[in-house]
């Protein structure tokens, strides 16, 4: 309802608005780490009213007159990506499924700030759509033949639901970080997707993976995946001690899975804080930075970490200089949710570690404020919409 | 590069000659221009000027001329394409500020738009001018409260069709032509993208993304006032996506 004014309110139900609509029952449904950049205020084109989430999972109620039946019918389960994609403009045909041309009816507002705009989001800005978010118990799913993906009924929701962006979005990370065997990677960042973009480095291939974060309790859960950590509050300069791990030739890639609110230290750092507040710089791109400095020469920087908008002090010359690959974007949601799912099914993975937090959406504005300030050790929180509050 | 697309700004209250010339001149100068790139976008550019040429040579300009004209690349054939245009029925489906068309012939029909506060302007339309899968030109004709003549263009390419639609329009003064005005905005080329990219939406997933009509919390004052200033804003409420479009569409 404003910046950090979060509120649970009662509205109409969704409806169907266009024939190839859906309606979803939600029964999981989680905070991301990027819907804080909104509770923070610092993405622009957010309005009082609007309902966020974009990661949630559950029970097909109402589908529309355009879908076909053996695409998806009432009663199916389903996982429901964060994107929107129509499936047959020129992008989502080459599978560029976050690009999609034609799911953004707000285009024209990304399009002055962007050039062009990528695809519509759930619950995230007007700038991305407008659309109403998942952090509820209905949602509206446009394009539903394209998007969701039909799960089975003997896995519970908590290994499911992060088929809805963070597991993809963290193996997209490692996919992006053109991995080949043998390979060091070093990840900015031990939240939720970093964490599962150690699980998925090692799962591409690499031989050693580096996770970079200063929360304890976040580096021992990438420890536990087998991810040397460096707690960088503990050490006087990351980019150094990268170059002592791997005998100065440095990270083969380098993950920002941290994005545009970074903490850190030093002079640039303090710079970007007193900008961003200022809005005269979109994002505080500290990670990034180190990324790019610390990646050893030819090597390959990806960034699964939100960015908003104009960033400054990026080091170019080095980027440059050394020959460097940037590879980024929103999730191709569909290119990774089913092989993802088989994972699962074979049991090579249970995305499930994530969570720390479970609560019924009532409380949701205080859960906020827990994962916003990593307040109990807070990772990961699932939300129920249909749970009463516990007495 | 532009010189025959004129802004609204600076046709205003040019004489009927130099709107005509200018038109005439810019146009083939585009065209001229986009032949001698040899790509995708030379293309596009010099059937955008010869289209505007062509309105230049044909159609009789008022007092003030304004243009309007936009180009998108759509995932489908020129038949398919031609096919839906052909049919002026169907434009009021994409764009927003058309009330509805009406076929009266083969060649004519009554086209209605929607001005501010549910006041409406009536033209009659004749086509011009008409090749199978490449072009379509129409102009008003007498009886009409403006002035308005259009034309469509499409180019195939290995990515989809290239439609490439102009529109001028020499209002009148007094009420009408205020009305004119209003719906046009202050870009009517920013207009013209918007149906274009409606229309996209539309041919290739068989609907138009929208969010009108969802939940959501209280708002603010602030942001309904915002939303005056949007300039993608329907002049009346619940223009937008009148009636699902019921063709299946083979493509994907």
């Amino acid at each position: 309802m404003g910046t950090e004014k979060m509120t649970v309110e009662s509205v109409p139900d969704p409806a169907i608005l266009n024939p190839r609509d859906a309606i979803v029952r939600i029964t999981s449904t989680c905070i991301c780490g990027s819907d804080l950049h909104l509770y923070n205020g610092l993405v622009p084109t957010m309005e009082q009213g609007d309902i966020i989430g974009h990661e949630f999972m559950g029970e097909v109620v109402e589908v529309g007159a355009g879908i076909r039946s053996d695409k998806l019918k009432v009663g199916d389960r389903v996982v429901v990506p964060f994107t929107i994609a129509c499936g047959r403009c020129f992008f989502c045909q080459r599978e560029l499924w976050s690009c999609c041309d034609n799911s953004n009816p707000n285009y024209w507002i990304a399009e002055a700030l962007m050039g062009y705009s990528p695809s519509g989001l759930f619950g995230y800005t007007h700038m991305m759509g407008g659309y109403a978010g998942g952090q509820a118990q209905f949602a509206r799913v446009p394009f539903a033949d394209v998007g969701p993906l039909k799960v089975p009924l003997g896995i519970p929701d908590d290994k499911l639901v992060f088929l809805s962006d963070i597991f993809p979005t963290g193996y997209f990370g490692a996919v992006n970080c053109q991995i080949e065997a043998g390979d060091t990677v070093a990840i900015w960042g031990c939240g939720p997707v970093g964490q599962f973009a150690i699980r998925s480095a090692f799962m591409l291939g690499a031989e050693r993976v580096i996770a970079i974060d200063r929360l304890p309790y976040r580096l021992r859960m990438a420890e536990q995946a087998g991810a040397e950590i460096i707690n960088y509050e503990e050490v006087d300069d990351v980019v150094q001690l990268l170059k002592d791990m791997t005998g100065n030739i440095g990270p083969d890639s380098c993950m920002d899975a941290v994005g545009m609110e970074a903490h850190g230290h030093g002079f640039l750092y303090l710079m970007d804080k007193a900008k961003q507040a200022a809005r005269i710089e979109s994002d505080r791109p500290v990670a990034l930075r180190e990324c790019i400095q610390a990646c050893r020469k030819g090597g390959t920087v990806s960034v699964p970490g939100v960015y908003s908008g104009f960033d400054d002090a990026l080091p170019m010359g080095a980027f440059m200089n050394k020959g460097l690959t940037m590879k980024s974007g929103q999730t191709h949601m569909m290119r990774y949710m089913r092989p993802l799912l088989e994972r699962i099914e074979r049991g090579e993975i249970d995305p499930s570690f994530v969570i720390s937090h479970r609560a019924p959406l009532s409380e949701a504005p205080e859960m906020y404020r827990v994962f916003r300030d990593k307040q109990q050790d807070c990772t990961k929180v699932v939300l129920d919409p249909w749970a009463q509050i516990a007495a | 590069m532009n010189q025959g697309i004129c802004s609204t700004s600076a046709c205003q209250g040019r004489a009927a000659a130099v709107g005509r010339w200018s038109a005439l001149i810019g146009g083939g100068t585009l065209a001229i221009f986009g032949l001698t790139r040899r790509s995708k976008s030379g293309v596009a550019l010099a059937a955008a000027g010869g289209a505007l040429a062509y309105l230049g040579a044909t159609v009789a300009l008022g007092a003030r001329q304004f243009f309007a004209t936009s180009t998108v690349l759509l995932n489908c054939s020129p038949e398919e394409i031609y096919r839906f245009w052909h049919n002026f029925e169907n434009l009021p489906l994409f764009m927003r500020h058309l009330e509805s068309v009406t076929q009266t012939g083969p060649r004519s029909s009554r086209w209605v738009a929607l001005g501010p506060a549910g006041a409406r302007i009536r033209w009659n339309a004749e086509i011009l001018l008409e090749r199978e899968n490449e072009l379509i030109a129409w102009r008003s004709v007498e009886g009409s409260e403006i002035g308005i003549d259009g034309s469509v263009e499409f180019l195939q390419s290995n990515r989809g069709t290239l439609v490439t639609a102009i529109v001028s329009y020499s209002p009148p003064g007094g009420a009408v032509g205020k009305m004119v005005a209003r719906i046009f905005g202050k870009d009517p080329n920013f207009m013209m993208r918007q149906d274009l990219r409606r229309l996209k939406a539309l041919i290739e997933t068989g609907e138009i993304p929208t969010t009108e009509g969802q939940s959501h919390g209280p708002r603010s004052a602030v942001a309904a006032a915002a939303k005056l200033f949007d300039p993608d804003r329907p002049l009346r409420r619940g223009l937008t996506n009148r009636g699902p479009f019921g063709q299946k569409r083979g493509i994907a």
